[in-house]
Formats: C-alpha cells, sequence, structure tokens
C-alpha cells in the first residue's frame, strides 16, 4: 500500500500548459505517474504532452476518471483552481504554488469543509509514493520502494532525509510534502496519522521547522495512537527569534515554537528526535533493525 | 541575535520563479492609521513630517483643525516600545508630549535623527527619520479615559480571523496573557459572513462600554474588521484603542502587516515600504533576487531550499561555527546567482569560510559545480575557503570538478563529511 497516490491514480495537471505544468508533467509521467490529462481554461480540445486538455476539472474528470489533482495555477488564481478541483469530484488535491494570498486560503479552508476532498500544500514539493506515482516536483530517481513513511514541510530537506533512508539500505512507501504556509489543507498530524495507518509503513520520519505549532500537535497525537517508531528532525534550531512588529501571533499560538521547544515537546511524547539532519536515515535503521 | 527574522521572512524557495520580496510588509503607524481611515476607522489625527518647520506647521493646522493644544511627537521606527525607548544621541523617549506650539521645536528635534533604542530593537537603536505629530486625544481630563488592547490576526489553528481584545490597553500584550489570560477575549470570525454586529457589540459589552462609547466602538470593530479584509492585512495591533472625554472610540496606535503574497491587489501600498527599516545587506541580495538573511556568525552558507539552509545553519553551530547568515539560492543554482550569493557572502568580513550545500534534484549537480568553480573564477581570488557539498543526480562527477578545480575548494557529499569539514575551518 501507500497514501494518498499510487499507480492506480488518475492524475490531471491544473495549469498543464504553463512552463511548469509542462516541465513537471514531463517529469512525472517519465517515473511512470498515470497522467490522464490536465486543464486549461480556453484550451480545451488541444493536446498537450499527448494527454487531451480540458476547459474545466469537471469535464477531465468525466472523460478520465481522473481521481487526483496537481495544481501549478499562477498564485492569483491558484486558491480558485483548487476549489474548482474540490466541486469537480477530485478526491486529492496537491497544490504546488506558492504565494498564494492567505485570505484567498481563509476561503478554500471554508470551501473544503463540506466536500470530500483532500488539500495537500499549497506551497509544497508534493507527494510521492515510490516507484508508484510521483505527483510533485521532487527529483523522483532519489525514491526507493520500502517501508519508510516521510512527512515534511521543506523540499529539499525532504531530498536529503529520502537519500539517506536510501543509503542506509532502506526504502519509502510515501513521502508527503505539507507546505509551510500558515493554512495549509493537509497537517503534519494528518499526514503521520494516514502513515501510521498505512500497513506497508513500518516507520515515519518527520521534518518540521521552527514556528507555528504543527509539529507538537503531531507529536500528542503520537504519543496517543502511536505504533510506529517516528524519527523526527526540526530545522531552525540556530534560527534567532522572530521580531515582528506585533507579540499577538505568539499569545494565539499558545506554546512555545522555538526549535528547542518543538523538540522538548517530540520527545515527552516518545518521538525519537535528532539533533542534526545527517542522523535521519542512521537512526531510522537502527530503530528497525 | 537582535534580527529581524521570523519563519514566514525565510519561507521562500523560489518556485514559479516569483519576483519576491519579503512575506510580510511591516507599515509605519501613520501609514497603518492612513489605511484605517479609508475604512472609517476613527484614528487619533496626525501629520507626519520629516523636519522640525514642518512640524510646527502640522502642529498649527492639527490646532486649527482638532482644538488641539498639546501635541504628541511620535518616532516613526518599525518597532514597538517608543514610548519608552530612549534615543542615543538625546535621551529623549520615542513618544513625547509637546504642552504647547513652542514646545514642539524642542521635542521634534530631541527625537528626530536620533537613533532610538527600543526593547524591540538592537542596541544600536533605529534611526528616526520621519516624526508624527498628533493630536492630544487624552485632553481634556486624562482620568475620564480609558485605554483598551485590539488585534485582527489569523488563528493558524481554525484557519480563520480573530478579533482579540483586551481591557488592558497600553499595556505589554504578552504580559497580559500571561498574569491575567481572562482578561483576554477572543471573537473567530466565520468567513462566510465576515464580523456580525452580535460579535461587535460582544466586544463592546465585554469592554464594559455603555451609551455612546458603545456605539461607537460597534462601528469601531466593525469597520476594523472591514479594514483588515480590504487591504489583506496579515495583521492589525491597535494598542491603545482609546475612549477619549467625549466618549469617541479611536485608535491611537497602529501596528499594520500586510501580507505580501497579496500586493498585487494593491500596487499603492508597495510603495509604502520603507527600504531603510531593512537590514542593506538584506535589500541587496533582495534586489539580486537572493533570498537572504544577513546574520552575526562566522561562517557563510549558501544553500537551496529554505528548509535544508536552516538544517544547514544548525550543522554549522554544531560544528562549533556560528552561521553568518540565511541564504536560499532557489532552484536553479547557475553560475549567474551563485556569483552574486558569493559576493554577498563575502561582503561580510566576519566570514572565517562559506559552506555551500546544494541538493541537486532536478538540476544536476554537476551542472551547480560548473557553476561555482566559473563564479569563483570570474570573482578572482575568494580569500576564505569554500567548502561544497553536492548531494544529488549526478554528484560523484561534480565532486570530480571541484577536486580537479586547482582552487580554494574543498569537497564533501555526504552532510556529515560536510560538517566535518567546517570543524576544521572554525579550529
Amino acid at each position: 500500500m501507500s497514501v494518498l497516490v499510487n499507480k492506480n491514480s488518475k492524475v490531471i495537471v491544473q495549469g498543464f500548459t504553463g512552463g511548469e505544468g509542462t516541465f513537471h508533467s514531463e517529469q512525472m509521467m517519465d517515473y511512470g505517474t498515470n497522467v490522464v490529462g490536465g486543464v486549461t481554461p480556453g484550451k480545451g480540445g488541444q493536446k498537450h504532452l499527448g494527454k487531451p486538455v480540458f476547459n474545466t476539472v469537471k469535464d477531465a474528470v468525466d472523460a478520465t476518471g481522473a481521481d487526483v489533482s496537481i495544481v501549478f495555477v499562477p498564485p492569483a488564481f491558484a486558491a480558485d483552481a483548487v476549489m474548482e478541483a474540490a466541486e469537480a469530484g477530485i478526491s486529492v488535491v496537491i497544490c504546488i504554488t506558492e504565494g498564494i494570498p492567505v485570505s484567498d486560503m481563509i476561503i478554500v479552508k471554508e470551501y473544503l469543509k463540506d466536500k470530500e476532498c483532500r488539500m495537500v500544500g499549497p506551497n509544497c514539493p508534493g507527494v510521492i509514493s515510490a516507484e508508484q506515482a510521483k505527483v510533485g516536483i521532487m527529483p523522483g530517481f532519489i525514491f526507493k520502494k520500502g517501508n519508510v513513511g516521510i512527512v515534511s514541510k521543506s523540499g529539499t530537506l525532504t531530498y536529503e532525509a529520502v537519500d539517506q533512508v536510501t543509503k542506509v539500505g532502506l526504502g519509502q512507501t510515501t513521502a508527503i510534502g505539507v507546505g509551510g504556509d500558515p493554512i495549509i489543507g493537509t497537517t503534519i498530524k494528518d499526514a503521520v496519522e494516514l502513515l501510521m495507518n498505512d500497513e506497508e509503513t513500518d516507520g515515519i520520519i518527520m521534518i518540521g521547522e521552527i514556528g507555528g505549532n504543527l509539529e507538537a500537535e503531531a507529536g500528542k497525537w503520537i504519543q496517543k495512537n502511536g505504533s510506529k517508531p517516528v524519527v523526527a528532525f526540526i530545522a531552525g534550531d540556530t534560527a534567532p527569534k522572530g521580531r515582528t512588529m506585533g507579540h499577538a501571533g505568539a499569545i494565539v499560538g499558545g506554546e512555545s515554537d522555538t526549535a528547542s521547544a518543538k523538540k522538548e515537546i517530540l520527545r515527552s511524547c516518545g518521538v525519537h528526535v535528532v539533533d542534526s539532519p545527517a542522523d535521519l536515515g542512521v537512526k531510522m535503521a537502527e530503530l528497525l533493525n | 541575535m537582535n534580527k529581524k527574522y521570523s519563519l514566514n521572512v525565510v519561507r521562500n524557495n523560489n518556485f514559479l520563479h516569483l519576483p519576491k520580496i519579503i512575506l510580510i510588509m511591516n507599515l509605519h503607524e501613520f501609514q497603518g492609521k492612513s489605511i484605517l481611515k479609508k475604512y472609517g476607522v476613527a484614528i487619533q489625527e496626525g501629520i507626519v513630517v520629516d523636519n522640525s518647520n514642518d512640524a510646527i506647521d502640522a502642529a498649527k493646522k492639527l490646532n486649527t483643525e482638532t482644538g488641539s493644544e498639546w501635541f504628541v511627537v511620535k518616532a516613526q521606527i518599525h518597532a514597538g516600545g517608543r514610548g519608552k525607548g530612549k534615543v542615543i544621541e538625546t535621551g529623549s523617549n520615542g513618544v513625547v508630549i509637546a504642552k504647547g506650539l513652542n514646545e514642539v521645536e524642542e521635542k521634534v528635534n530631541g527625537i528626530l535623527g536620533g537613533h532610538l533604542v527600543t526593547a524591540q530593537t538592537t542596541d544600536k537603536g533605529k534611526k528616526v527619520n520621519k516624526v508624527l505629530i498628533a493630536e492630544d486625544a487624552y485632553a481634556p481630563d486624562f482620568d475620564k479615559t480609558s485605554e483598551f488592547y485590539m488585534s485582527v490576526l489569523l488563528n493558524r489553528e481554525t484557519g480563520r480571523n480573530i478579533i482579540m481584545y483586551s481591557t488592558e490597553g497600553g499595556m505589554n500584550i504578552e504580559e497580559v496573557a500571561e498574569k491575567t489570560p481572562h482578561l483576554i477575549h477572543k471573537e473567530e470570525i466565520d468567513p462566510k459572513v465576515g464580523v456580525t454586529a452580535f460579535q461587535c457589540r460582544k466586544v463592546a459589552f465585554n469592554l464594559g462600554l455603555s451609551g455612546k462609547a458603545f456605539k461607537d466602538m460597534v462601528k469601531f470593530v466593525k469597520a476594523l474588521y472591514s479594514a483588515y479584509e480590504g487591504c489583506d492585512a496579515s495583521m492589525f495591533e491597535i494598542n491603545p484603542v482609546l475612549k477619549t472625554c467625549d466618549d469617541r472610540i479611536i485608535a491611537v496606535d497602529s501596528k499594520v502587516s500586510l501580507d505580501s503574497n497579496a500586493l498585487y491587489r494593491h500596487p499603492d501600498y508597495l510603495e509604502m515600504r520603507d527600504l531603510s527599516e531593512e537590514d542593506p545587506m538584506d535589500v541587496e541580495a533582495d534586489a539580486a533576487g537572493l533570498n537572504y538573511v544577513n546574520l552575526d556568525g562566522n561562517v557563510g552558507c549558501m544553500v537551496n531550499g529554505a528548509g535544508l539552509a536552516m538544517a544547514t545553519m544548525d550543522i554549522i553551530k554544531q560544528s562549533g561555527g556560528e552561521p553568518a547568515n540565511f541564504l536560499d539560492v532557489g532552484g536553479t543554482a547557475d553560475a549567474d546567482r551563485v556569483e552574486k550569493a558569493f559576493n554577498i557572502i563575502l561582503k561580510d568580513k566576519n566570514v572565517k569560510g562559506i559552506l555551500v550545500n546544494i541538493f541537486g534534484g532536478i538540476v544536476r549537480c554537476d551542472r551547480v559545480a560548473k557553476g561555482i568553480v566559473q563564479a569563483y573564477k570570474s570573482i578572482g581570488e575568494i580569500p576564505v575557503p569554500i567548502i561544497v557539498r553536492l548531494q544529488g543526480t549526478n554528484a560523484i562527477e561534480a565532486k570530480e570538478i571541484v577536486d580537479n578545480s586547482g582552487l580554494n575548494v574543498h569537497s564533501a557529499i555526504t552532510l556529515k563529511e560536510a560538517a566535518e569539514k567546517v570543524k576544521t575551518l572554525v579550529h
């Protein structure tokens, strides 16, 4: 098994014919992802990369039976693209776009509440199930089928973890980039929960950063429900404390969100926290052997 | 470590190659107030000036318009705690009262052009280029006024905006939250309907208001929230909100931060950016399209991706060094960008060495290696050793290119190797 995407996923690309959409669609298809078409309003009826282009997500779903969408639409239109996917019956929408206004995402989050649609991202590298389907922008060749699930806020740091896992002789089930924006569709806790319930995943690597409560929330969930070892790294130990003009955010956040505070919380929840990102793979191997 | 720096500032992996400046744009008090006023929020009136002659004219004008006989002179810098802060050169506070027109010039000269140190600045302070001459909103009877706290911001946990408010105005709200959390109230806003009339009334009741002040507060809250939504803010903090002697409700201060991602909808606000408030090296890097934050350490770094960049800084520290900067070169990392990045890092004279850490995914490592060698040659002599760690596609070929370049560049493939090399650098 794997989570969110697999070899049976029928994927459409929103923003298919644009520069980023074209480049990454080719990369995804090279990896073996079942890309069944794409959406670019006004270009419906054309072919692109040998696949049909549709005017609306609804048309694409009706014609192809697509169930997963990846969004490469520019930030001003990306929120609308996500809602369109949800309305058309897409069950997983992965939004790569960076730079979407927070006020747009507040609306999207509200809109998705009563839809059977999970959003991953925005501002994320996407989701990949090793040797099955890549629905994102990560370098596919570093992934190897195996039993480690990966959840991360960051792009290149995910690749680092994946590479280490592969080099110690393990491999990955699914890697989920949740994104670093203030409002995201799938939280670290949500992603950990998916992997915890996945039969083929035996261990989970969780990569967080300073800021926000997502890691602590995941830690508390793991403490209660965890059945598999979780290795975590929190980037930003050396990051100086934020100097924003007001301090209201810290109060709403409640708990301290520095790297060391997060590590402490995670350790108290039974998560194996490594201080150096160079130790992620080794630590996972140690726990699984 | 007294640096402007937050997660929000550094999260930018240049995807889709957007011309990204900063994710949050902070405004000065007078700029924030101008936005509030536009949306019908009552404010303490004032006129911003950059010299003492204009200050006197401004005070005269305020006197005519508002009848105010005393004036508040407020330093305009991007930092809180101005009232208690001190100007290094003169010892004046950052917010002072001129008791009459004859005192305006002297008070302005005590602040303008000086460096104001507050609890939120470094000990070098921030240069004051502008002051706001404001009406004395507490006249005529200070004892009949009361101060409240109000902010609007995103609650990340629910993905909705909240209005946070308290009877404890004019105080450090963090202290209030710590010592008397029951005095802080929150109203969460349903995005489908916006702030409702009953919520506005609830705020006014909880603040203990009645009569005209109650009605004014209801209007104030409604207008404040529509301003927040209208300008795509990421935070409003109004501290204090003042009930005047004649029961009007006005914003005496304003801390407004805008969501940079939404600035394309408000091009006029882009002009409010004050580059003098930002670190000059950060501004220069920004102009070169690099996501850079200047820090105090001795080991420079150049990394692709914000998360890996932070992790690299952690590794430098764990190896006995201190990171001199945060720098995300983005996905392309070609010779031109690498050269610009080297140039920025080398401006910092504390830098003893540079760690380049690139995970080559779709961009191949050998191309990045060639770019580094080319950039090095184009700059000429780089006075400090460079450790290049390239991992990912064609990492071994990349290492050969670096090793055979004949330059003062040391190669590494794993993070562990890179960390060991940093150790030899700092010892």
